[in-house]
């Protein structure tokens, strides 16, 4: 790693601040992303501003109907808490696949969202699941909140606080794991509420998407068969010494379906 | 920038001087010398240099020394008691769950999280949990083994 100066603040306010006093400087949250890069030397920061000294980034709790989850819970919180398994347990099973058991005992929700990598897991979870994305400023709907490879809409000096889901009727995660990686080579989040149904892919292409022909079929009916033969465009999938773009285009309805089994027989449940 | 990390080491309360960009694995083996903690691939790939953090497993090589800071940090050395091994080092013995032995240290931390959780594990949570420890030698089956001894072991 090159050399870099390290702070770590004891409130939001200051975290805020050095973040918007140094144009090079970078969060630490688990640093499960951020530390292996660096160490590849593919990011070179001034600055780590270490989040581990904020309480108020930690816990899981529920608002009626709304799970927040705090910025700084890891995947093996969210995979063990009763409260998530209870209300949305899609997601509990989401953060039980993340990488392996030492990064989800590091690897935090808030950093996984803000870093937007094209395979991770919990992007698919904020979008299929409509979730909000609550920052020290403002509150952005996923729909807004992922904008690209790596690209969010988060301002210079604005960092993530906690994420609020909105319980859905039903949901299923399925994924298509990297043997070695377990990052998604194809994952999808889908999910029914009320008055709409959500499917969200990550892996397939550069940044997290919705699937609106997907979306559309099942809002008609919702069972895995309605999937069949919707023709999956695969012009700008990834496509990369894991899988050909057409091959992920054809993962794609296939855990599609997976995860609508999973959300009928929740619902059936 | 120096800075002063202070944490405790197997129960024992123990400081050491680390850059900002030291990590933990360097200042366990380099700094206090305990060199039973392994360094494999240094890309958080293969386990070898798993420790517990606040009595959570985790991989050495991808955290910085300073993120340990006021925390109480379990390596190897730290499991046998009194000249006797703990159960899951005596079981990877006799079940020949190893055979070069680099991957071992952090097989155990890591397995030893699991037990703290799941006392009983089946094969599958075993093989599951491990998924972070990579094994060149043995093929896993005898590390399975040597769990799941320990776990009858320890409940018993």
């Amino acid at each position: 790693m090159y050399p870099f100066t390290y702070q770590r603040p004891q409130s939001l306010a200051e975290a805020a601040q050095l973040l918007g006093d140094d144009d090079e400087a970078k969060l630490l949250a688990g640093g499960m992303t951020l530390l292996p890069t660096m160490k590849m030397r593919l990011a070179q920061p001034s600055m780590l501003i270490d989040l581990g000294g904020l309480d108020e980034l930690r816990g899981i709790e529920k608002h009626g109907s709304v799970l927040e989850i705090r910025a700084m819970t890891t995947h093996a919180e969210v995979a063990a808490s009763e409260v998530v398994q209870e209300s949305i347990p899609a997601l509990a099973e989401l953060a039980l696949g993340i990488g392996d058991s030492q990064v989800r005992n590091r690897g935090t929700i808030g950093g996984s969202v803000a870093n937007s990598d094209p395979a991770a897991d919990y992007t698919a979870a904020v979008l299929g699941l409509n979730a909000t994305v609550v920052t020290n400023r403002r509150e952005i709907a996923a729909d807004e909140f992922f904008l690209g490879m790596f690209e969010t809409a988060l301002e210079r000096d604005e960092l993530v606080v906690a994420i609020r889901f909105p319980k859905p009727a039903c949901a299923g995660y399925v994924k298509f794991p990297n043997p070695a990686s377990r990052y998604a080579v194809v994952g999808v989040m889908v999910a029914r509420f009320e008055n709409a149904v959500r499917v969200a892919v990550t892996g397939a292409g550069a940044c997290v998407f919705r699937e609106a022909q997907f979306e559309q079929a099942l809002a008609g009916e919702f069972a895995p068969q309605v999937l069949s033969g919707i023709l999956v465009d695969a012009v700008e999938f990834n496509n990369d010494m894991h899988a050909s773009a057409e091959y992920r285009a054809h993962l794609l309805t296939v855990m599609a379906k997976r995860a609508v089994a999973i959300a009928v027989s929740e619902a059936g449940a | 920038m120096s800075l002063t990390v202070a944490f405790k080491l197997n129960g024992n309360a123990v400081t050491a001087e680390a850059e900002p960009q030291t990590l933990l694995v360097e200042m366990l083996r380099e700094a206090l010398r305990q060199t039973g903690t392994h360094v494999g691939c240094d890309t958080s790939q293969c386990g070898a240099c798993v420790v517990h953090v606040n009595g959570r497993s985790v991989k050495s090589c991808s955290m910085l020394a300073i993120q340990a800071d006021g925390a109480e940090v379990l390596t190897i050395e730290g499991l046998a008691q009194d000249g006797e091994l703990h159960p899951l080092q005596q079981a990877f013995r006799e079940c020949h769950g190893l055979q070069c032995g680099f991957c071992t240290p952090g097989m155990i931390m890591s397995a030893l999280d699991l037990l703290q959780t799941t006392p009983q594990p089946d094969d599958a949570t075993i093989r599951h949990w491990l998924e972070g420890n990579l094994c060149r030698c043995t093929g896993y089956q005898n590390i399975i083994r040597a769990v799941k001894s320990a776990a009858s072991k320890m409940a018993g």
